[in-house]
């Protein structure tokens, strides 16, 4: 039987090791696995490598862990923001690495990262800082650069509804990045509002399908 | 004319000047600040489809006090509500829509406009972080772009300029530029003086903007 459905937030999240690289769905508050987050908060891993839109919002999202030390490494498009406070200070004080990159491609080096595609030509970027060290390369009259797909060890997403088979949908704007973030972990983590019996998701609404999904576990207020 | 005293446009004004720029049906993404304020002012029997980057197609107004949904959200982290036939997708699929040419008209703040169009908006000049978020993309994407800021920084300085000296967000993007006193299109042959805030002459506008500008006629003064 297929069933991946995890009974907590924290076993979803024990192989979870140091030095991991995790993509973690949300732009500003919505859509943000908060659940999947406290979970490995508590876990205790360290050495992370996360990508995600922003820089951690006031005390929450990817904040506390950045808060902590545990990330090494973040790949985001936001980085500065009057609620990204607890990023700036580690930034500044040397504790953690950036790589800014152009929303539009950042979502695309996930799509394609998640597709077997390894590499592609955009022109977004073209002459600014971004494009710094990249390959340069004229196609159809456009001058483009050359950016990589980019995959992850895990995807933490956030969804309303799961079911047993990994199918998602999501709420609004809450869907952004998650549906790409799933294609691109090895081991993509839903969490979600509620877990359905298989049939109570229209095929036809179904926006993630299952084959992009490991695991599905309800959510949980770790902080309550 | 003589007699006008020199008035600046007020930004609620720059927004109401840029909203008459929209076509019917057009397809308009607003970036934060300023030009988010251009939606409150759609000439009436225009229909306006507006575009948010984290996935969102048609949107309206702000929900009623007590009616905020945190799932809800535009790229300003806004709440929103969505219009009759509005629709969600996620990131990669809302910068296909930017990047692919499929959206008509973007509205960006701006920091220096050169008179080939590049723009610089995304970073203080000398700061050790910036955001860049969607901007490089719709900037890059977006069939027309228009720029929404004062003509001058608060030191006076211009920020119509010869040569970009903040770093840059896209080459050869903006077409149109509506300050507090003026309204200049990048034309082909550089900047093209069309219309200015009541009071001043086009001697005054180019007294404060570093490169020639061109005009056919006296220009119009904009209706406030």
């Amino acid at each position: 039987m297929l069933n991946k459905i995890v009974y907590s937030l924290a076993t979803a999240v024990a192989d979870v090791r140091d030095g991991a690289t995790i993509l973690v769905g949300g732009f500003g508050g919505a859509g943000v696995p908060e659940g999947l987050i406290t979970a490995l908060l508590r876990q205790g891993t360290k050495d992370l490598t996360l990508i995600h839109n922003n820089a951690g919002r006031d005390e929450t999202s990817i904040a506390p862990l950045i808060k902590h030390d545990r990330v090494a490494k973040l790949i985001c498009t936001f980085p500065e923001a009057k609620t990204a406070y607890i990023f700036r200070d580690k930034f500044l004080a040397g504790k953690i690495k950036l790589e800014l990159v152009p929303q539009g491609t950042l979502a695309e080096r996930i799509r394609a990262g998640g597709s077997g595609i390894e590499g592609f030509y955009t022109p977004t970027g073209v002459g600014t800082e971004v494009a710094e060290g990249k390959d340069r390369r004229e196609i159809n009259g456009v001058m483009c650069i050359l950016e990589y797909g980019l995959r992850a060890d895990f995807a933490f997403v956030r969804a309303r509804l799961g079911d047993r088979w990994g199918n998602l949908v999501y709420n609004q704007a809450s869907r952004n990045f998650n549906p790409m973030m799933a294609m691109a972990g090895k081991i993509a983590i839903a969490e979600v509002d509620d877990v359905v019996e298989l049939g109570g998701l229209n095929p036809e609404h179904v926006v993630t399908p299952g084959i992009f999904v490991q695991r599905v576990v309800k959510t949980e207020n770790l902080n309550g | 004319m003589a007699n006008t005293p020199r008035t600046p446009l007020k930004r609620e004004q720059i927004a109401r000047r840029i909203a008459q720029d929209f076509a019917d049906g057009a397809i308009v993404n607003l970036g934060i600040g300023m030009p988010t304020l251009a939606a409150n002012y759609i000439p009436a029997g225009r229909e306006i489809l507006f575009h948010s980057e984290n996935g969102l197609l048609g949107f309206g107004p702000a929900p009623e006090k007590g009616k905020e949904d945190p799932n809800l959200v535009n790229a300003g982290k806004e709440f929103v509500t969505m219009l009759p036939g509005g629709c969600f997708f996620h990131q990669a699929d809302s910068f296909s829509m930017t990047r692919g040419k499929h959206v008509d008209v973007a509205v960006l703040g701006g920091m220096q406009v050169n008179p080939r169009g590049d723009l610089a908006n995304w970073k203080i000049k000398g700061a050790e972080l910036g955001s860049i978020g969607g901007a490089m993309d719709i900037a890059r994407g977006a069939k027309q772009v228009f720029v929404a800021m004062t003509h001058t920084t608060n030191k006076g300085e211009p920020k119509i300029v010869n040569e970009l000296t903040y770093p840059i967000t896209a080459l050869k993007c903006v077409t149109r530029i509506y300050t507090d006193i003026a309204v200049i299109d990048v034309g082909p042959k550089g900047l093209v003086l069309r219309e200015v805030a009541p009071g001043y002459s086009a001697a005054d506008v180019q007294a404060v903007t570093e490169p020639k500008l061109t005009y056919e006629k006296e220009p119009a003064v904009i209706a406030i």
